[in-house]
């Protein structure tokens, strides 16, 4: 008999414990994954590095030595100086600010726009679709990088205007993405379902469309932030784009190609450090889709 | 006699293609009484699960009218739309597809409560699980997600879904014949069980005669978007009068091996339902067919409420 009890209790633990938040489910599967986290945490402490660090670099990020021009790395300088004698490693932990807002923000401002218009597309169909892809066919004609530099070249340098050119190239990917997912979800029975229990159209987007089609958008965005720190140091390489003195990974890395040959350590830090936000979010961006995924639990 | 709870009259659903206008439901006129079950049969493709999609709204209807306990719906502005679809709802044939991969059982049977506004936010779990008990659904399979259940089980979450406000029609479209026999008969018990509590009226589309014989009060015979015969669903299997019927209910695999019937076999080809042309679309493979088969049909009352759309059904039937 008390037993019996215990375990009805046991039951209606269990029935309980179940019933968490869609977000710490999530994380719960992703702490499973060790890539996943590996990636997540080396992010994490990039962000804090970002933020810390006037407090933590050796030197102020314009801090120039002539004396020391080209140092090598060695522990007074631990990734060595630039062509102005400027202190690598310190310019790279400020550097992280820039690079890391840029690439994150123009990302997520071009997956929202680009989810928006994708979604409505893909849902409605019909003229709207028509209309509204031709447009997204032009834009995408354009070589990303061209028009973000025409963008940019237009509004003036500066970062929100550079977040803004670095956005828009983004969004016809994002479109083109999200609309090919719905297509794929858009016969589905429970879309009528939805409908005959009076689900609005918004609704049945956000609730019923979205959550089933935005693992490709998931690992784009991912993969998208890495090249858009990349696109951001191009635009700063031919002078739009953020400004110097203030460092910027992808400006630093362009300045240095010219040393390249005889100073490697200029190129091969700032590298290193694209390399490792790019690595870290293409494995967060995997994990992130199989825990997203209901179906792949366990 | 009572009033119906569904009347249907001169219905038409047209959809345009690249190739024409397809006649899915041409000109079909029936009625369903309250709590009561129709069955409506055919090949597929005849047009079945749109005249059900049609009747409860998913589609616009092309011409016709369409009345719910008298009151014709046929166009209906968006609140009434919304009031309308409380009493109107649909089980559907894939119990995979009908249910958001993800949204846990509980989350599916919840929605529709939770948008009829009709319950505080305390009471939703409470009626969650007196829905989630009427369908048999265990209470440990509340935050189950659907690939996590067998068919017959999702079933019962697109059912729970279904009857959760208590609607007075529903249009069950093919619910069993994704599923193994014996859910199926697990899942019509259920229905049927459902039905003698609430009352619900039913219209059962399906293509298995022994399912629709077992469910069905009435039964609509459906081909190429025209009904061709509709009466009781006794008088069906005993006296059927259309030719088409006859050849339909012919292919039921008989356990009888003294009275063995035999099988009428059809000769040619379904006609295509984009742009057909008018008069019987049964004509094409009929061996009683002539002339006057080439003119549109009417549906007639040959026997008391036994209702026939062939000119000829005297001449085959004498």
């Amino acid at each position: 008999m008390a037993k019996t009890a215990t375990a009805g209790a046991v039951s209606k633990e269990k029935v309980r414990k179940k019933k968490e938040g869609q977000f710490s489910l999530v994380m719960k599967r992703l702490s499973k994954n060790k890539v996943a986290m590996a990636g997540l945490v080396i992010i994490l402490l990039l962000f804090l590095v970002a933020i810390l660090s006037p407090w933590i670099m050796p030197y102020a990020y314009d801090e120039m030595n002539m004396a020391e021009r080209f140092a090598s790395p060695s522990l007074k300088h631990l990734c060595g100086t630039d062509e102005m004698g400027r202190d690598i490693f310190s310019r790279l932990l400020y550097g992280a600010r820039a690079s890391l807002s840029l690439g994150f923000l123009a990302t997520i401002i071009s997956t929202i726009l680009g989810m928006i218009i994708g979604s409505i597309v893909g849902y409605f169909g019909g003229i709207v679709d028509t209309v509204v892809m031709r447009l997204v066919d032009i834009l995408q004609a354009i070589p990303g990088i061209l028009l973000a530099i025409a963008i940019s070249a237009c509004l003036g340098n500066g970062f929100t205007n550079t977040v803004i050119a670095l956005s828009i190239g983004g969004i016809p990917m994002t479109v083109r993405l999200l609309r090919g997912s719905i297509m794929g979800v858009r016969k589905m029975e429970y879309l009528e379902a939805a409908q005959t229990i009076n689900c609005s159209s918004v609704r049945i987007i956000i609730k019923h469309i979205l959550p089933n089609s935005i693992s490709p958008i998931i690992v784009s965005v991912t993969m998208g932030i890495g090249n858009t720190i990349l696109m951001a140091a191009s635009l700063s390489y031919i002078g739009l784009g953020v400004q110097p003195p203030t460092p910027e990974w992808g400006a630093m890395l362009s300045a240095a190609r010219t040393y390249m040959r005889d100073y490697p350590h200029m190129v091969l830090f700032p590298g290193i450090a694209i390399a490792l936000v790019v690595l870290s979010l293409n494995m967060l961006g995997d994990g992130l889709r199989d825990a997203l995924d209901p179906k792949l639990k366990q | 006699m009572e009033k119906p709870l569904i009347e249907v009259k001169h219905l038409k659903k047209f959809f345009d293609t690249p190739k024409g206008t397809l006649h899915a439901v041409d000109d079909v006129t029936f009625s369903i009484g309250k709590g009561k079950t129709m069955g409506v049969v055919g090949e597929s493709g005849c047009g079945k699960s749109t005249l059900g999609r049609t009747i409860i709204h998913l589609y616009e209807s092309t011409d016709g009218q369409i009345f719910f306990n008298g009151e014709d719906v046929t166009h209906v502005g968006k609140r009434k739309l919304h009031e309308l679809r409380e009493q109107m709802q649909i089980i559907f044939q894939d119990p995979f597809a009908s249910l958001n991969p993800r949204m846990t059982v509980e989350e599916t049977i919840r929605e529709p409560l939770e948008l009829s506004g009709k319950y505080k936010k305390n009471d939703l779990m409470d009626e969650t699980q007196r829905i989630m008990d009427m369908v048999g659904i265990d209470e440990r399979l509340r935050h189950s997600y659907p690939h996590e259940l067998d068919g017959g089980r999702r079933q019962r979450v697109g059912i729970g879904r279904a009857l959760a406000l208590n609607p007075a029609f529903v249009v069950c479209d093919e619910p069993v014949s994704a599923l193994d026999v014996s859910i199926q008969a697990q899942v019509l018990n259920l229905l049927q069980d459902l039905q003698a509590q609430s009352g619900v009226t039913y219209m059962f589309v399906t293509h298995d005669l022994s399912v629709v014989k077992h469910i069905s009060d009435n039964i609509c015979v459906m081909y190429l978007g025209q009904l061709v015969e509709t009466t009781t669903s006794k008088e069906l299997f005993a006296h059927p009068l259309h030719p088409y019927t006859k050849a339909l209910l012919s292919a039921i695999p008989s356990i009888d091996i003294h009275n063995r019937k035999k099988r009428i076999i059809l000769q040619g080809e379904i006609v295509s339902p984009v742009e057909p042309k008018p008069g019987c679309r049964f004509a094409a493979r009929c061996p009683y067919a002539t002339e006057k088969c080439q003119e549109p049909q009417q549906l007639r009352e040959v026997a008391p409420g036994h209702f026939v759309s062939c000119c000829r059904v005297e001449a085959i039937n004498s």
